[in-house]
């Protein structure tokens, strides 16, 4: 029994220990990224061609989810607001949920799984393949080469694919609201231009989908990196990278929200 | 200019509990091939990456062309990497770059000639490993042999000093093995560098290697030409070299007495 008691205690402590170590890992991991950043924008091309892997190649997704988010919610707002007289303000509700919350949070969301996962599954097939190591002994630093113009390019991408699905959301909510409940189109644009601030809420959200940008790239890079090099060790950090990845943008969304719109 | 290359003194290495390496000395000269052989899961491909700075020792030291590679910084870590070439078992190519491109890579990351002039060394260092008609391909369209000649292509693409091969021959067909063999031996005569070959294929590796070591559990067990290999008295030595399937090394792992073992097991499931 006593024995049992203390060996949890001690597995407890090691996973503790394992996670911290892990933590330390990546957080010079990041200072090293950060370092190589300036070597690798000497070779835009790098740089140019994991935008189109990680953005334009996450443009469909984006843009389907936000358009049928953007529906939801402007049914949603309409049934509620429809009991009260307010059905002129459902491009409030819609535009403001939009800009402030959906739009970051699901791209992110969405970023994890499409772009996150294959950033990791990429690096982590070049380790295991020993491609990493080749170019070490080539003199080529993988950091600045592989990882830096990844990471960069999820940091620039995201916060433009949450303006894009906010926008294509916006155009959603319009469809719904205006084209199949028959509310009226300048109602629906001036309530929505009126309510909506610049800096409150399109800054806030701009800011947070670039803090999201870089913690989930951040994650998708390390775990590639750092994976076992194995089928099963590259699986495991795929899949770590999804569920991190998401994990850290709800949480962190909670953070930035009451930092942000608190009152 | 010393006749020696790789200086290993006093190395000691360890991967969590596991002892790899315990206070072993080498030296590999500037020229010729010289073989490191031994059992799998000795630590041939670790000591590789020892040599080449991708891990640190926990004590001793490694010399290559008289720097201590693990005192070295950075920069002046990879000044000397230009002047060493690695062959990793798996070839280790770029998967998204073409036979040409891989071979071109170095050469491109690291000078400054002109695109003709590239084209002209990337062919030629095809042409040595027989592959200039293959420089369309992609990795994934190459065998397994073909993918370890471009990478000895692109290993000699800077013209180095030395040429690490880690485990060149394993899983190749006779003919691939044939043609791999043939091409370390006829690389190291032309260009006239350091060969370093770790395999446990006994007999390809002695038929072109210039000098031996034997390393297991942690230590150089024995080392010298391969004459002086094959004719050793160590028993060791000859079951490795010959292959036999009980010696030093027994058949059976460590067990208590078979008859033992089976009472035990028969009672314990009457109890």
């Amino acid at each position: 029994m006593v024995e049992t008691i203390l060996n949890r205690t001690q597995m407890l402590g090691r996973a503790t220990l394992d996670g911290f170590a892990r933590l330390g890992r990546a957080s010079l991991f990041l200072l090293e990224v950060l370092s190589n950043l300036g070597g690798m924008l000497k070779r835009p091309g790098l740089l140019i061609k994991q935008l189109f892997s990680v953005g334009v190649q996450t443009l469909i997704i984006i843009v389907v989810a936000g358009l049928f988010v953007g529906m939801v919610m402007a049914l949603q707002s309409y049934y509620a607001l429809v009991d009260f007289g307010a059905e002129n303000s459902v491009s409030v509700m819609v535009v403001l949920s939009l800009l402030r919350e959906l739009g970051p949070v699901i791209t992110a969301l969405l970023f994890a799984g499409r772009a996150g996962s294959a950033l990791t599954a990429e690096i982590g097939l070049m380790k295991t393949t020993e491609q990493l190591s080749g170019m070490e002994m080539m003199a080529v630093n993988p950091i600045e080469r592989i990882v830096a113009p990844r990471f960069l390019a999820g940091v620039i991408a995201m916060p433009l694919l949450a303006a894009i699905f906010s926008a294509v959301g916006v155009m959603g909510g319009y469809l719904v609201a205006v084209e199949l409940l028959g509310l009226d189109a300048g109602a629906f644009w001036s309530q929505a231009q009126e309510n909506v601030e610049l800096i409150d809420d399109l800054g806030n959200g701009m800011i947070k989908s670039l803090v999201f940008g870089v913690v989930v790239s951040w994650i998708a890079v390390f775990e590639g990196y750092d994976c076992i090099p194995t089928s099963e060790g590259l699986g495991q950090a795929t899949t770590r990278t999804v569920v991190y990845g998401s994990l850290a943008i709800l949480v962190l969304d909670f953070v930035l929200t009451a930092l942000m719109f608190g009152k | 200019m010393s006749e020696t290359l790789v200086k290993i003194r006093g190395l000691t290495f360890s991967r969590g509990n596991n002892l790899i390496f315990d206070n072993v000395d080498m030296d590999i000269p500037r020229k010729g091939i010289t073989a490191i052989m031994g059992p799998s899961g000795t630590g041939k491909t670790t000591l590789l990456k020892l040599i080449g700075g991708q891990l640190q020792p926990d004590s001793g030291s490694i010399e290559v062309d008289g720097q201590n590679i693990h005192q070295l910084k950075t920069r002046e870590l990879y000044e000397l990497r230009k002047r060493m070439g690695m062959l990793f078992q798996s070839g280790a190519l770029l998967t998204d770059l073409s036979v040409f491109e891989n071979v071109a890579y170095p050469i491109r990351e690291h000078t400054r000639l002109s695109e003709s002039m590239i084209r002209q060394l990337v062919l030629m260092k095809l042409n040595a490993v027989g592959l200039r008609g293959a420089r369309d391909l992609e990795p994934a369209e190459l065998s397994g042999g073909m993918s370890r000649r471009v990478s000895m292509a692109r290993a000699i693409a800077l013209d180095p000093m030395m040429i690490m091969y880690d485990e060149p021959f394993t899983g190749q067909d006779p003919i691939s093995m044939g043609v791999l063999v043939k091409l370390i031996k006829s690389l190291n005569d032309a260009l006239n560098f350091c060969s370093i070959v770790v395999s446990h294929d006994v007999r390809e590796t002695m038929s072109i290697a210039d000098y031996v070591y034997l390393i297991s559990a942690g230590t150089v067990v024995e080392h010298g030409t391969p004459e002086a290999i094959t004719n050793s008295e160590s028993e060791w030595t000859r079951q490795f070299i010959k292959g036999l399937a009980d010696g030093p090394v027994p058949f059976h792992v460590k067990a208590t007495p078979l008859l033992d073992d089976l009472l035990t097991t028969a009672e314990r499931k009457r109890g």
